[in-house]
């Protein structure tokens, strides 16, 4: 299932937060949306998967979804939004209770999804007994439990030391390589971006437009942080960005 | 930077040294589980003591002795449970109806803009009424027996956990409830298994609250025309200016208060046990 975004246009009141943004999101690909802080990368991926009704403009899905996806469109938060009365496995069990299925079945989803993301020994801790990169770990074991065709992700690391960002950023290489899945991938963080992109989308501030779509052909399993080519990238966008940073820094947040 | 290792011994001997004065620590008073029986029974010691060396007219107060004794004969003659089981009927009946209807209520005021257009109003010009003002007129409505007194219980714990409820549920994270419709999870499913295990906690702290309005509404009703009940027996033992047994009856109430709020806590150990 690929997904299309057509003239993507919104506005919150008399603020103009998105404008005509059109775009491809092919099957297997991740895409990265890059852009200053209030440009309205999170609020263009609410709308990617529903959370939100643009003002105008579509977001079509093309091609139907696998017949196993039971939420195609999945999102994992930066807050991870796991239920702090749940355990972990209860909480991959809660986006599986309201599907037609077998009390066997969702064990075995459950247990399958947790040995993927290793955490199969912490089965029943709850989230304020996990560090922030166990709990997106978590987080990240629940999104799988639904089999989505596209993951939408919202700064997952954002909200990590840059020790776990590290790790988990090896995770989700390593989960891509094995199943190549599609996503949408939200963040400010330019390494972030090179370093998983096959293709890399620069935002302009507020209103938010498309500046640059900077494919990389560089296949993902052999990026590394310090490959030249990759830091080169990273500079040109870079350069792109300073400038609608630095102007939107010193812009009146009133949205 | 010389590249000569710091030795810190050198420090020291240039200057005289001393250590940094601690300014930290404080403003965090922590409960001391010996304390509060140590004060209860030396304020109890002491009251005795009074009364016994006629340093406290026994006119003005009873000893603590006497009233134990108004207490012990209330056990001997049966009619301690007998006045006990009376209020404690009202009391759980009032309670509980006013409970589950404050949160069905307060759900809804949470939920649905309609209810909480039209009832949030009603509930925040309604609560500030003392109940007992309305026990006239509950009397004319329910009648004099057993319906007008659980209807004040029933009334004055009702607003409270109304309020508590949906001001639990208006603080349960959004986040959390836009993760469950991120995965598609029906409506009810948000309700019950994000909202109000989220709103429980505020919930409980509103029990709290209206278990104590709960007791003191009851003395009032009960006061108003009840054969059996503490609140009657604290009367009768008022008119008669039978102070030992004034002691006796509102020592009763304290004693019930302590067990409520023990019991709610142990609730909310147990389904709060995920807060750490």
């Amino acid at each position: 299932m690929d997904l299309s975004l057509r003239h993507i246009a919104h506005r919150y009141d008399e603020v103009e937060v998105l404008r005509d943004i059109s775009l491809d999101i092919e099957k297997g690909q991740i895409v990265c949306i890059i852009g200053p802080s209030g440009c309205g990368k999170s609020t263009l991926l609410r709308i990617i998967g529903g959370l939100e009704r643009p003002a105008s403009g579509d977001v079509l899905q093309i091609g139907t979804p696998p017949s196993e996806s039971l939420n195609p469109l999945t999102y994992i938060f930066q807050d991870f939004a796991l239920l702090p009365w749940r355990t972990v496995a209860d909480n991959v069990s809660l986006v599986l209770e309201d599907h037609a299925l077998s009390a066997k079945a969702r064990q075995n989803i459950i247990n399958d999804v947790l040995a993927r993301t290793k955490l199969s020994e912490f089965k029943g801790a709850y989230p304020r007994q996990l560090s922030g990169g166990m709990k997106q770990r978590v987080a990240i074991a629940r999104a799988l439990a639904v089999s989505p065709a596209v993951l939408l992700m919202d700064e997952p690391l954002s909200a990590l030391d840059s020790q776990t960002r590290e790790l988990l950023m090896d995770d989700l290489v390593d989960l891509w390589t094995k199943e190549h899945y599609t996503a949408v991938y939200v963040t400010h963080n330019l390494a972030e971006a090179v370093r998983l992109g096959h293709r890399i989308v620069v935002l302009s501030r507020r209103p938010g437009e498309i500046r640059e779509i900077v494919d990389i052909d560089m296949p993902i399993e052999t990026r590394t942080n310090d490959n030249p080519e990759l830091e080169a990238i990273q500079k040109r966008l870079w350069n792109l960005m300073r400038e609608e940073a630095l102007a939107a820094d010193r812009e009146l947040l009133n949205v | 930077m010389s590249d000569r290792p710091i030795d810190p011994a050198s420090l020291s001997q240039n200057s005289e040294a001393k250590s940094v004065p601690f300014r930290g620590g404080g403003f965090l008073p922590k409960p001391k589980r010996i304390i509060a029986p140590i004060v209860f029974i030396g304020l109890i010691a002491f009251w005795e003591f009074g009364s016994r060396t006629g340093f406290i007219s026994n006119l003005i107060l009873p000893a603590p002795s006497e009233a134990w004794a108004s207490f012990m004969d209330l056990v001997h003659s049966g009619l301690l449970w007998k006045n006990l089981s009376a209020s404690l009927q009202r009391l759980v009946l009032g309670w509980t109806a006013g409970t589950i209807l404050g949160v069905f209520v307060g759900v809804l005021i949470g939920l649905s803009s309609l209810a909480r257009s039209s009832l949030q109003p009603l509930v925040s010009a309604i609560f500030p009424i003392p109940k007992i003002a309305l026990l006239p007129l509950f009397i004319i409505w329910f009648g004099i027996g057993e319906g007008s007194k659980v209807a004040t219980i029933m009334f004055g714990t009702f607003f409270p956990t109304v309020i508590a409820t949906y001001g639990g549920i208006d603080n349960v994270d959004r986040g959390l409830i836009r993760m469950g419709q991120s995965f598609g999870l029906t409506r009810l499913s948000i309700i019950r298994k994000i909202i109000l295990p989220g709103a429980l906690p505020a919930i409980f702290s509103g029990a709290r609250i209206s278990a104590a309005i709960a007791i003191i509404l009851l003395v009032a009703a009960e006061m108003l025309g009840a054969e059996y009940g503490i609140g009657a027996y604290i009367l009768m033992a008022g008119s008669l200016m039978a102070t030992d047994q004034l002691i006796a009856g509102v020592a009763i109430l304290s004693v019930l208060g302590l067990i409520i709020a023990w019991l709610i806590g142990l609730a909310e150990k147990y389904f709060l046990k995920w807060r750490a």
